[in-house]
């Protein structure tokens, strides 16, 4: 294998942890809380089509084709992430941060708990829903794993900031997470802002377990847990509340993972990314994009 | 009927009470000062109009509606804008976006473009700057741009909390008389102010806040001339 193909494996990987750090970095930014949680609901999502999409788990279901479960999953993770926001967090809206820290770890244990009474504890064999062969350019091999991936991502990324751009609730979010007071004098239903961005978070968790399992083809109750660690290492080495630095820390974090299995060692690789961690908060605590912050007294 | 109308409002943060108990009435097309020391109560008795504190008892009625009931976004589209103390922009927007938000609630794009172009003109060096990110304004023209913001939603009452705070005296006087400009053109005004003697001089009414209870109202002009409002607010 070539450099180029590690490379590309690495951005497609990369791609994945960017929609999960999307998730996380917007979340932070309206309501500064990290939702350790957020990792579950890409398992929620990838069990979600497992369970559509195969015949032999609830008696009488012959198996939904592929595009009807990715949209069932989309939408159970969609209407997870609003509930969890709804029952978990918004009681906490004033709350110390270290109570909503402590209920965000609760949560995740809860989803992943939930999973495991349904399904059990083993791995499930997880079918790639990407059904056409990959391609070969010049004696280099591509997954078709890996252009759906990357095809996704880059859409999914561009769409996302032209909506926060461009739209009207695109910008409510940007007023809300600057200023929830001022947002609420400009008429913004603060409430409603937070559900929406719950909402499109656990949208791209679900888009992002779908992809994550096509890629790893298999699904535990535990399965959310290491990629939604590193999607929250990606969005702190993007610069945490920083839409584009989630973006780019994502895929910067998937090319970094991918070349060190490839060059340095496969046993190392997550002790390699998460000293990528420790040597970002060392250096630029802020992150690659992240706004300096001043303290208020 | 008073356009807006407080009654026997009490306001606590926990165990404190920060507003006893107060009433008072604005009439529409006033300008009404309510003046008084810092931490009488001035600021908590605008959040607590519009919404962004809820008040322990007591009647806020704008307009026959009763604004304790009404959540605090539903406001702005009943007429009533407010420019906050410490201005509070979108500091990472810029002043076009800012400005745009504040129309956030309306649906009438030529109405919006009309009313753009008049807050262009009440402050022409937001046009100037209308591409440039709020954070990065003097002060001065924050409190501009959070004017105009207010303005956007085309109110027919606003609520001012310390327009003229931390500003050059070149620029209080540039303030005050864009807000005579505002109340010519049959906008109301409720001005919370430390700048006595300014808000004084473009005020019809007044309301002295002394911790949280209200000690003296009357016209403007006579305010003028009393002895202790003179000595305690004008520094005479």
């Amino acid at each position: 294998m070539s450099f180029l193909t590690y490379l590309l494996s690495g951005v497609s990987l990369g791609s994945i942890y960017a929609l999960i750090a999307l998730g996380y970095t917007m979340v932070y930014g309206i309501s500064r809380m990290l939702n350790f949680a957020h990792g579950d609901v890409i398992m929620i999502g990838a069990f979600t089509l497992w369970t559509a999409a195969s015949p032999s788990f609830f008696p009488g279901n012959p198996g939904l084709p592929t595009a009807v479960s990715i949209l069932i999953s989309i939408l159970v993770c969609t209407l997870l992430g609003v509930l969890i926001e709804k029952i978990a967090y918004k009681p906490l809206r004033n709350a110390s941060s270290l109570a909503v820290l402590i209920t965000a770890i609760g949560v995740s244990y809860f989803l992943q708990n939930i999973a495991l009474l349904i399904f059990g504890s083993d791995a499930k064999a997880f079918n790639s829903v990407v059904s056409f062969p990959g391609l070969e350019i010049g004696g280099m091999k591509i997954s078709a794993e890996t252009i759906v991936t990357i095809t996704v991502g880059v859409l999914i990324m561009v769409g996302l900031s032209l909506f926060i751009k461009f739209s009207k609730q695109g910008k409510a979010m940007l007023a809300v997470s600057e200023d929830k007071g001022a947002a609420q004098l400009m008429g913004i239903n603060v409430n409603s802002t937070i559900s929406l961005t719950f909402a499109i978070g656990s949208a791209l968790a679900a888009v992002a377990g779908i992809l994550y399992c096509s890629v790893f083809p298999q699904v535990s109750p535990y399965t959310g847990a290491m990629p939604g660690i590193k999607a929250f290492v990606a969005a702190v080495f993007g610069g945490i509340g920083s839409i584009p630095g989630a973006m780019v820390g994502g895929i910067l974090l998937g090319i970094i993972e991918n070349l060190s299995k490839a060059y340095i060692s496969t046993e190392m690789v997550d002790a390699i990314v998460f000293a990528v961690l420790i040597l970002v908060l060392l250096v630029k605590p802020t992150g690659i994009m992240g706004k300096k912050m001043t303290e208020k007294v | 009927m008073p356009m807006l109308t407080i009654e026997n409002l009490e306001v606590y943060y926990g165990m404190i009470r920060a507003i006893k108990g107060i009433s008072f009435s604005v009439e529409e097309g006033e300008v009404i000062a309510l003046i008084g020391a810092n931490g009488a109560g001035k600021t908590t008795i605008l959040h607590t109009i519009t919404g962004l504190i809820s008040p322990r008892s007591g009647k806020i009625d704008f307009e026959g509606h009763d604004l304790v009931k009404t959540p605090a976004h539903k406001i702005v589209s009943l007429g009533m804008a407010h420019v906050p103390e410490g201005r509070r922009i979108f500091p990472s927007l810029t002043v076009y976006e800012n400005l745009k938000l504040g129309a956030y609630t309306r649906k009438d794009k030529a109405g919006i473009e009309e009313t753009l172009k008049q807050v262009y003109r009440h402050f022409p060096r937001l046009e100037e700057r209308k591409n440039q990110v709020a954070g990065t304004l003097s002060g001065g023209e924050q409190q501009m741009l959070a004017m105009g913001r207010a303005l956007m939603s085309n109110p027919r009452i606003i609520l001012m909390d310390e327009p003229s705070m931390g500003l050059s005296p070149l620029y209080v006087t540039e303030i005050f008389s864009i807000i005579k400009e505002i109340s010519k053109e049959g906008k109301t005004v409720l001005l919370v102010e430390q700048n006595a003697k300014k808000a004084l001089e473009i005020a019809n009414r007044a309301y002295v806040l002394e911790t949280g209870t209200i000690s003296m109202e009357g016209k403007a002009s006579e305010f003028m001339q009393n002895d202790l409002v003179r000595k305690a607010y004008l520094g005479e």
